[in-house]
């Protein structure tokens, strides 16, 4: 848990560099920094727009994970405390809502050009559902791997508020011989050969009526840094393919094979979709639905609790969309587990909380939390491994000292 | 795809920390905050931050694992990465340049 040996602790210098006077100042870009529990764990606290105090991971292009206590003040993920993710260093900073406009071409009888006006004029429809990134929680692995150093800290849950990308492509018409459908948006590279973000979804995916064209997040304008004004929101998939400041949308009659479907983003295409640690896979498929994950997150790493008297566990699973069947807590080193109570229901796709009274005798415990899944799916009790450090779901200990 | 109206650098944003977005005016628009991540003092720093600092920020190589197993073979792996995949205009006679700045210094 990134919040739970974290150290959050004053950066003297940057006091010192800044003055008194800069304590009181809200805007100031630096506050603290804390220590992610890896090696090389340490971060700023950053100050963005729109934003609180995030976990700053790198600053060109921004990379901004959740501090991990957020996801104990409710299911919903609030907006200014909403993980950033970009890939490329040429992103947009300014955006006039009036003349931005999506653009649905390639095989279709119709190409559009639709303004925000015209989506919000259509038919909405809302979801809740967990956006987290292919490589959260990627500082865990072991071996360590290259990439976005990120704790636990690049997910949440928001209610999404859009239009259907299937009533988009019906209006364009899909020609007969479609097979998928790319997605770009306004960001991209600083150099000309760097290759465009662009996704890519099959188009019976594209169609299945829960793909969305979002412009509002838990009831406000998308926040600038995570997609303002429009956003692909793909239920139960990685972050990777809920493209940003969505402005081009292409369909075609091949599989897309640009470098961020067919080079990135890719897991061993076997059972598990780790290998060995430490080797490459045969062979890759492109990263598709979310693990099922849980987490508690009423208790830190380290946390002293009261011993012989009831103290209430809380926490979130989720999984890609087969909704949480059942979250089972041990306090015993996994030998015996006990079902938690779940909290309301806010779809398949969202967050779903969970809660057990349990009573610690004196001493340490290793509390662990375990999701199952509608469709069967449950956690490893070792992480699985893959060498993108893409899909990160063991079951998660906390340490507590009950006394 | 790129808007016609992008900045590139988030040092472009300058000294300016009026850090808020817009909501009458239009269009919105977004001021990152200053870019605070440094490159470390090592050699060759100059190649390095010419080169590397063009397309991301020093954060993007300080926060990787260190340790044995992340030193040559790594950072060439990454530099190589960054020419081959991501087309950056890197002169092959400053890899080495680079690999031994990330290597002594990371």
């Amino acid at each position: 848990m990134i919040d739970r040996r974290a150290l959050l602790k004053q950066s003297s210098a940057v006091m010192a560099a800044l003055g008194t006077a800069a304590v009181f100042d809200p805007l100031r870009a630096f506050a603290d920094t804390v220590t992610l529990p890896f090696g090389n764990g340490e971060r700023p606290m950053v100050k963005y727009p729109q934003k609180r105090l995030m976990i700053g991971m790198t600053s060109r292009p921004p990379q901004l994970e959740t501090p991990f206590s957020v996801f104990n003040d409710g299911v919903i993920t609030p907006n200014d405390a909403f993980f950033v993710r970009y890939h490329l260093a040429g992103i947009p900073l300014e955006i006039d809502p009036d003349t931005f406009r999506v653009e649905v071409k390639g095989k279709v009888d119709k190409p559009l050009k639709l303004s925000l006006a015209e989506l919000k004029a259509m038919p909405s429809v809302e979801i809740v559902a967990v956006n987290q990134c292919s490589g959260n929680s990627r500082g865990f692995f072991e071996p360590r791997v290259a990439g976005g150093q990120l704790g636990n800290g690049a997910m949440g849950n928001a209610r999404w508020k859009g239009v259907t990308l299937k009533a988009v492509l019906d209006r364009a018409g899909v020609q007969k011989d479609a097979r998928q459908v790319t997605f770009g948006g306004l960001d991209g590279p600083i150099v000309d050969k760097t290759p465009d973000f662009v996704k890519a979804l099959d188009i019976d995916q594209a169609r299945n009526g829960e793909v969305m064209l979002a412009y509002s997040m838990n009831g406000h304008d998308l926040p600038f840094l995570n997609g303002f004004p429009l956003r692909l929101v793909v239920p139960g998939y990685y972050g990777t393919y809920w493209v940003k400041h969505l402005n081009e949308i292409t369909v075609i009659d091949s599989v897309f094979d640009g470098f961020w479907m067919k080079g990135a983003y890719r897991i061993p295409d076997n059972d598990c979709n780790c290998t060995e640690p430490g080797t490459p896979p045969k062979t890759t498929i492109p990263i598709g639905r979310l693990t099922v994950r849980s987490f508690i997150t009423s208790l830190a790493d380290g946390a002293k609790v009261a011993a012989g008297q009831p103290i209430t566990l809380k926490g979130i699973a989720f999984d890609g969309g087969t909704g949480i069947k059942e979250v089972a807590v041990s306090t015993d080193d996994g030998k015996s587990w006990t079902p938690a109570k779940l909290g309301q229901d806010l779809g398949k796709y969202s967050f779903r909380e969970w809660q057990l009274p349990v009573t610690l005798a004196a001493g340490p415990h290793e509390l662990q939390v375990r999701a199952t899944s509608n469709g069967g799916q449950t956690q490893p009790m070792k992480p699985l491994w893959n060498p993108a450090g893409y899909l990160r779901n063991v079951v998660e200990t906390t340490r507590v000292t009950a006394a | 795809m790129k808007s016609s109206k992008f900045l590139a650098l988030a040092g472009l944003a300058g000294l300016t920390v009026a850090l808020s977005v817009a909501v009458n005016a239009k269009p919105v628009t977004y001021v990152l905050p200053d870019e605070t991540a440094a490159f470390k003092p090592g050699p060759n720093l100059e190649t390095v931050q010419g080169n590397c600092g063009a397309c991301h920020s020093a954060d993007y190589i300080a926060t990787q694992p260190q340790g044995p197993a992340f030193k040559k073979a790594f950072w060439e792996a990454e530099v190589t990465k960054m020419i081959k995949v991501y087309g950056a205009p890197i002169d092959e006679a400053d890899v080495p340049k680079i690999v031994d700045y990330l290597v002594q210094t990371y």
